[in-house]
């Protein structure tokens, strides 16, 4: 039996496609409850490659034979290790190329709307990660919206439909993903736009994104409407894009809200979380597509694979969204938070440009998932 | 800390240092010390695991630079 290697590429369609699926992750205990790959239809059996050096002849029965089967561990060695065992022993299975490092590295583009006046956005979905980029294109310009450190995929994209960037923007801080904006506005010579209330600590110059700011990319003119909505950070701003998308960062998500504590001011940041979500969003058409910086859960994602809904029907479904009680609010808040994202300040400190980290240890600080929410 | 025997596994990326790290452990006596030097950061997490899943004891682990070194006596 022979041993394939399967992309990040290839996976992320078996999820997108709910295909059903069993992985056999052989990383330790700890980092398989931590983060997996998530998919609706996927089985999975855990056991580390270091209980298998003397042979796979344990977890045979186990391992069916009428399912695709994938070999997961963190960088793609053990994995090799353990399919070649399976195939010796008669099974035909694939093992995951680079490992949960390209898995958490992968962007699949994924095409979300069309503009009024001709121009396309598109969402970046980042599926080891939970993380959402955007990229706006309206007659040969484009604009990025959160992107993360796999600068070249941008790039290249952008290259391939025959745009160029002038506009990079990040709605906030990022505490769980190290943003690839700077290096993305230094290549291309575009605007890199931050809050800034979020970016009193920064070491680079940048160009202040406040509330009401109208950018234009195009000869079509696509409006980006900057809008103020702080609460996961006291700078986040949400975009309204051609008034028809709202980009709402960190601040919403499809099935939950964003945490307020990441930068350890949750008690000061509640409050502006509520005014953001429940007056200054209340204010807006209901008509709106919301595009958020991430999902959480595997369910959140569309039929093919994009994450987005509208603004009423959040405003109906979105628990987070309907907390009557402004202590309650609070309370779900500000306690019972999930664990913090790895290495949340040392991101922060990079997004700053204070410290600058080889990118070895930028995957390592990445790795896991993005823990931004709370439901 | 006083270790019966040194494995060398600078260099090496996973699974090799617990490939390594076992077969050395199988030329020892129960109660005797392995001393590792490993670069693969992943190595750290690994060892633990794997020493506790064996019945070893991790007794102390150390970084120098980017040098990984680790202390587990045979169970």
């Amino acid at each position: 039996m022979t041993v394939q290697a399967m992309t990040a590429k290839e996976v992320t369609k078996k999820v997108f496609n709910k295909e059903a699926f069993f992985i056999l992750d052989v990383r330790n205990e700890d980092a398989f409850q931590d983060w997996k790959i998530e998919g609706e239809n996927f089985e999975y059996l855990n056991v580390p490659y270091f209980d298998l050096l003397d042979g796979v002849e344990e977890i045979l029965d186990k391992v069916p034979t009428d399912k695709e089967v994938l070999v997961v561990c963190a960088k793609e060695g053990s994995s090799i290790m353990v399919a070649d065992m399976l195939s010796e022993a008669g099974r035909s299975v694939s093992y995951l190329a680079g490992g949960m490092k390209a898995w958490s590295e992968h962007l699949e583009p994924v095409k979300v709307g069309v503009l009024k006046d001709g121009g396309e956005i598109y969402q970046f979905v980042r599926i080891g990660k939970g993380c959402l980029s955007y990229m706006i294109v309206s007659n040969g310009e484009a604009a990025i919206i959160d992107s993360t450190r796999m600068t070249d995929t941008y790039l290249d994209f952008a290259n391939s439909i025959g745009a160029k960037i002038t506009e990079v923007f990040d709605t906030h801080l990022h505490a769980d993903h190290i943003s690839g904006g700077r290096v993305i506005a230094e290549k291309t010579n575009a605007t890199y736009w931050l809050p800034p209330k979020d970016a009193t600590e920064v070491t680079f110059t940048y160009q202040p994104l406040k509330d009401g700011n109208v950018v234009e990319i195009g000869n079509v003119k696509i409006n980006i409407h900057a809008l103020y909505s702080p609460g996961h950070t006291i700078g986040s701003t949400s975009f309204i894009v051609d008034e028809k998308f709202l980009l709402s960062g960190d601040i919403l998500f499809i099935d939950s809200i964003g945490r307020p504590d990441l930068a350890g001011l949750a008690q000061d940041w509640v409050g502006d979380l509520r005014e953001s979500l429940y007056k200054r969003y209340r204010e807006l058409s209901k008509e709106l597509i919301v595009l958020p910086a991430h999902f959480m859960i595997i369910d959140e994602l569309n039929e093919d694979g994009s994450v987005s809904e509208k603004l009423g029907t959040l405003f109906e479904k979105n628990h987070g969204l309907n907390i009557a009680d402004e202590d309650e609010f609070r309370r779900m808040v500000t306690e019972n938070l999930p664990p913090q994202p790895n290495a949340y300040q040392q991101i922060r400190e990079t997004n700053m440009g204070k410290i600058t980290p080889d990118d070895e240890q930028q995957r390592e600080m990445e790795i896991g998932p993005n823990r931004c929410a709370v439901r | 800390m006083e270790a019966n025997k040194v494995l060398d596994a600078k260099g090496l990326a996973c699974p090799m240092p617990i490939v390594k790290t076992k077969k050395a452990m199988n030329e020892l006596d129960s109660g005797q010390v392995l001393e590792i030097h490993a670069t693969d950061k992943g190595a750290k997490n690994d060892l633990a695991a794997w020493a506790k899943s064996g019945g070893h004891e991790l007794i102390k682990h150390e970084e120098e630079d980017t040098v990984l070194k680790f202390w587990i006596k045979k169970g």
